[in-house]
């Protein structure tokens, strides 16, 4: 810190005590692992196979998510009608909710006995839970709030006027959001697709509740951590840190690449 | 000097903590009015009537319980959570408590034996444990790192049957949701779950869960704040009058 | 049928904006006005970025005000350009014609062609943020241009710009409006940019044309304290009888024999002010009061009050020699010949 351009001791204390809060538990980890017999547990065909399922289905839950949040953010921020704050406060109930309730919430409307996968059940013969298509769907119930929040935001923030220039030029309402406003916030859903990414890669309580946990299946990272907490405290530290260290890598990764 | 001056105080923290968690009336801040009773998830409904009838018999004391996984317990109690009673749901879990030199002599109370559970109606029309291995048929088992995947394993080992579960669950109340809501056909679960669980589930005993037969051992702590209290918790376990209650649950009791 | 033609009535809580516009086809129209005043809004009414609560829009004899944004034949250049900051200034210019249906080589032929009129060529490949103020004013011109409007609409054009390149760009612009074949709406509060680019100027005051005419009589007549002082005129009204008009019990000399409500306006550099009382020749001279004193431009002005305010222009050595400062007591004298009499 140079003198004069350095933080104000007020901002500068809690804001050391804070990044302490956040690292100091990784820390534990990294001093308990079993670094001698790291590589060969590495090496063991379930940890890659879970790995293999949570890099998969976390990165199709962001793409649901960019799919269904985007369009729904610029609802939000861009419409008016009866009931906006009601559906506002509506988008953030996966984030309130205990995601094993959430989980429970899937089943009881994707699940063979809900409401609509009863019909899904009974008009083509498919079954949510217990495949991989439910790990997405979890993970991206869970995450999508993330996208949305971030992506309205940004939304907020940018210069409607821009739009409007675009609309004298003779671009539709959807050319106007495809050339204009998309590449506008892109910054912003790129922040919100990476915050949407780290949540379902970490998605425990949903995803074993509605998706199950079988290996190579539905087993992700997170479940097979806290299955291996239950009888091998050493594994899960060790599947704990692979994740870590492979998502740390590819945010980094994505962030040289693509934020300047 | 200092430690002497730290063992002294940090009783009367803990009990005055305790006190405060507690809420009961503490009279003094030596004085054992707070049991703590780490208990596996599913002696839940058991334990807490057993605790109420314990408060009653013993004025002024407030009976504290952590349920949850035998594992995940074991761990805490490990790691120094101020625990009174451990009660696990499979010598394993208790084992590691008692390797840590941190449990009394472990004593059995009761077992539990596994049983198919089913959806109301029987919609899959599951009749004996050999059904589990029909295609068609979707099975949820335990996962095999907790003690009632182990159980399950151990029976269907038993039979010889070849089961290709949709998932392995990471406790028994879990694996049992699944059944409840009608999205497995049948999976193995603990009798004294098919019990709670009144009409939504029905129960088929098989002959291969008396080779998995589950033991739940009891033990004092060694580092217990209420040592005295925590004596008396356990006798009240090994009491008859206890061993109706276990059994009107559903466990078997040691005779 | 060439022209527009618009009565326009917004309403936005207590203010509202009513106004007719005719304009010619090739005619160039400047809406001047004070901040607040809705030149703003009377522009993105016609451009249809703001609901008609009344009235309605013909241009070329079409009726426009059911018609969408992106449908109507207009182009637009907003006050602080709204280039698309991710789109090279190719892509910006050729946004319109590809947006309205263009082939996408056919759009960039039209781009390079409006980019060269501009006199850019050569930067269509930079960014928005690589250009400057004049060379981005440009570019927002010919992103208009390029799908060929029957409307084009200025909002502000040069007031991003500074005094320098104002004089630059405002002559190119004279010229590129002077080409444009369509109607042009330009909205300006700057009275020197109305006069060197549009043929008429609509002068508006609170929602509502409070004059109309070409920049000649408005610069000569005045006909509101607003428009006066952005023409730099003092400006009376009054009431005349012959040669003399009686301003605030003040009588004025006047050049032009009138009768019944006149205003009377003249230049304050036509003001000249004195100590004690000037002999001589027969002149308008009034006792009036020093409010303050300020530079403007080479000259001092000076604001008075008295029987009426005015403002006058004099060097600043009379300013030493007379010694103003607030509250001094002055003559004031302007000849009958400096003086501008119309009916009110």
């Amino acid at each position: 810190m140079r003198a004069g351009r350095g933080a104000p001791w007020m901002l500068a204390v809690p804001a050391a005590v804070g990044l302490a809060f956040l690292v100091l538990p990784l820390v534990g980890l990294l001093v308990r692992a079993p670094w001698r017999t790291l590589p060969q547990r590495l090496a063991e065909p379930a940890v890659l196979e879970a790995l293999r399922l949570s890099l998969v289905s976390a990165t199709l839950a962001t793409a649901v998510c960019l799919v269904l949040g985007v369009p729904l953010a610029w609802v939000l921020a861009r419409t008016r009608f009866r009931g906006r704050r009601l559906v506002r406060s509506l988008v953030t109930v996966p984030m309130v909710l205990p995601p094993v309730v959430g989980g429970v919430a899937l089943l009881l409307v994707l699940g063979r006995n809900g409401l609509v996968g009863r019909h899904l059940d009974a008009a083509f013969g498919i079954t949510l839970p217990f495949t991989t298509a439910a790990v997405v769907i979890a993970e991206a119930f869970v995450a999508l709030p993330f996208l949305v929040i971030t992506v309205e935001g940004a939304l907020r923030a940018a210069d409607p006027r821009f739009e409007e220039a675009a609309a004298t030029l003779g671009a539709s309402r959807w050319t106007v959001f495809r050339r204009v406003t998309l590449p506008l916030i892109a910054p912003g859903v790129l922040a919100g697709g990476v915050l949407c990414w780290s949540r379902a890669l970490g998605e425990f309580g949903a995803t074993i509740t509605f998706a199950g946990n079988f290996p190579g299946e539905t087993q992700t990272m997170p479940l097979a951590v806290y299955l291996a907490l239950e009888t091998d405290p050493e594994a899960a530290i060790v599947l704990s840190l692979v994740l870590l260290a492979v998502s740390v890598a590819i945010l980094t990764a994505l962030r040289d690449r693509w934020i300047p | 000097m200092f430690k002497r001056a730290l063992t002294l105080a940090l009783p009367a923290l803990l009990a005055l903590t305790t006190a405060a968690c507690g809420g009961s009336s503490g009279d003094g801040a030596a004085k054992e009015t707070t049991l703590t009773v780490f208990a596996a998830a599913s002696l839940t409904e058991t334990f807490t009537e057993l605790g109420k009838s314990f408060e009653a018999a013993n004025d002024g004391v407030t009976v504290k319980f952590n349920f949850g996984s035998s594992a995940t317990l074991a761990q805490q109690i490990t790691q120094g959570a101020p625990a009174d009673v451990f009660a696990a749901a499979s010598p394993a879990t208790m084992q590691t408590v008692a390797d840590a030199a941190l449990a009394e002599a472990p004593t059995t109370f009761v077992s539990n034996k596994l049983e198919i559970a089913v959806p109301a109606g029987n919609p899959a029309k599951v009749d004996d444990f050999a059904d589990l291995a029909n295609k068609g048929v979707k099975v949820a088992l335990c996962a095999e790192q907790v003690p009632c995947g182990a159980a399950a394993k151990k029976a269907i080992e038993a039979a010889g049957l070849k089961i290709t579960p949709v998932t392995l669950e990471q406790d028994v109340k879990a694996t049992l949701t699944k059944v409840t809501l009608g999205e497995v056909d049948a999976a193995l679960v603990y009798r004294t779950d098919v019990i709670a669980a009144g009409d939504k589930v029905e129960g088929i005993e098989f002959p291969e869960a008396e080779k998995a037969i589950n033991d739940y051992p009891v033990a004092v702590l060694k580092n217990a704040p209420a040592k005295d209290l925590a004596q008396l918790f356990v006798t009240l376990v090994l009491s008859q009058q206890a061993k109706d209650l276990f059994t009107k649950a559903g466990f078997t009791t040691t005779p | 049928m060439s022209g527009l033609s618009a009565r326009l009535d917004v309403r936005r809580g207590a203010f509202r904006l009513d106004l007719a516009l005719d304009v010619a086809g090739g005619e160039v129209v400047a809406l001047l006005g004070p901040n607040g005043a809705g030149k703003t809004t009377a522009l993105r009414a016609l451009a249809g970025l703001v609901p008609l609560d009344g009235g309605g829009i013909t241009l070329q004899g079409r009726p426009l005000d059911k018609v969408p944004v992106e449908k109507r034949p207009v182009g637009m250049v907003f006050q602080d350009y709204l280039l698309f900051p991710h789109l090279s200034v190719l892509e910006n210019v050729a946004f319109g014609p590809r947006s309205r249906g263009v082939k996408a080589a056919q759009a960039r032929k039209r781009a390079q062609e409006l980019i060269a009129r501009v006199g850019l060529t050569g930067y269509e490949k930079a960014k928005p943020g690589e250009l400057s103020g004049g060379q981005a004013q440009r570019v927002a011109l010919a992103r208009a241009l390029a799908v060929e409007p029957a409307l084009l609409l200025l909002d502000e054009p040069l007031a991003a710009l500074d005094a320098h390149t104002r004089l630059e760009i405002r002559a190119g612009l004279r010229g590129h409006l002077a080409a444009f074949g369509g109607v042009a709406v330009l909205v300006t509060h700057d009275a020197l940019d109305a006069m060197v680019l549009a043929d008429r100027l609509i002068v508006i005051e609170d929602g509502r044309i409070v004059q109309e005419g070409t920049p000649t009589e408005i610069a000569h007549r005045p006909r509101t304290d607003y428009v006066a002082r952005l023409v730099g005129l003092n400006l009376h009204r009054g009431t005349a009888d012959g040669v003399l008009v009686d301003v605030e019990g003040t009588r004025l000399s006047v050049a032009e024999p009138l009768h019944g409500p006149v205003f009377v306006a003249f230049a304050p550099s036509a003001v000249a002010l004195y100590r004690e009382r000037p002999d001589g020749s027969p002149r308008n001279l009034w006792k009036a009061t020093v409010e303050g004193v300020e530079r403007h431009g080479t000259s001092v002005r000076v604001h008075l009050t008295g029987p009426f305010a005015a403002a006058a222009d004099i060097t600043p050595a009379a300013v030493a020699d007379l010694a103003l400062r607030p509250g001094s007591t002055v003559w004031a004298a302007v000849k009958a010949t400096e003086t501008h009499a119309y009916p009110a």
